[in-house]
């Protein structure tokens, strides 16, 4: 093969080597270790070496890398099962009725109507928001952001994680319904109730 | 009727589980009428809504380097 110029086209190695923070990036949100991450990211990087491949751009090549990361990850997460979903104290709102982030009156009656979140197109056409809800995910405790994450990211399905972790169906949900209503709280007051900047 | 009649804190909790499991029949239905008559599940209803449109498209953009998010109307994908 030809060698190119280096300062035009950049070496299968060098675009891994600068692929290594985004992939990071997620590895951390998705297994909440950072040993396990390193070590996901770094199969991943040795994954793609074993089959070097040109991408037409970078946007390609992170879609390629990613779709090794999620395998490798979901590979960390079988073999990690038990301390994957073992809950620390972070977790430790396991007696708490998850619903108590909203209040109801005694009745059943919200205290208070939800609030008009708006257009999700109109949201999803800001990057800030992105961000919070980034932050919001990373936020929550790590058994519960881990299975989220599974559900969300990964787009496993219920039935998968219980297979993949060994979990009872009965934990999963709780875990995701507590997961899904702390990240609807984080939402609503860092995103939805913050003053309008226009 | 009572079968079918459930609070606005029972409801808000199916409209969560549905996002993982689907529903017995029996707790979609009750689902179902309430929203009819009630103002304010349909609000809780359409949060999480927008939450999963907000992961989907999360997903979608996870290219998208940071400070170069796509808008939200990319075509197809």
């Amino acid at each position: 093969m030809p060698a190119m110029p280096s300062s035009v086209v950049l070496s299968f190695e060098q675009q891994l080597v600068d692929s290594r923070s985004y992939l990071m990036r997620f590895a951390r949100l998705q297994l909440r270790n950072d040993a396990w991450a390193e070590d996901a990211v770094s199969e991943t990087v040795l994954a793609a070496l074993a089959k070097p491949q040109s991408f037409g751009n970078r946007s390609q090549l992170k879609t390629w890398l990613v779709g090794i990361l999620k395998h490798k990850i979901i590979d960390t997460l079988r073999h990690h099962r038990r301390e994957a979903c073992t809950l620390d104290g972070d977790d430790a709102d396991a007696h708490s009725d998850p619903l108590e982030f909203i209040a109801f009156k005694q009745d059943g009656h919200f205290s208070q109507a939800p609030a008009d979140w708006g257009d999700p197109e109109q949201q999803a056409s800001s990057r800030q928001f992105f961000v919070i809800l980034e932050t919001c995910a990373s936020k929550l405790p790590p058994v519960q952001g881990r299975l989220f994450l599974m559900r969300e990211w990964l787009e496993l399905s219920s039935e998968e994680i219980c297979k993949e972790l060994s979990l009872t169906p009965t934990n999963l949900y709780v875990q995701l319904h507590r997961a899904r209503l702390r990240l609807r709280e984080c939402l609503e007051l860092n995103w939805f109730s913050r003053p309008k900047a226009t | 009727m009572i079968p079918f009649k459930r609070s606005c804190k029972e409801v808000a909790a199916l409209i969560v589980a549905r996002e993982d499991r689907s529903l017995p029949l029996a707790d979609r239905l009750a689902v179902r009428l309430h929203m009819g008559i009630c103002s304010a599940c349909p609000k809780f209803e359409r949060q999480l809504q927008l939450m999963r449109h907000a992961m989907q498209q999360w997903r979608k953009d996870e290219n998208a380097e940071p400070g170069q998010h796509s808008s939200g109307n990319t075509q197809g994908g």
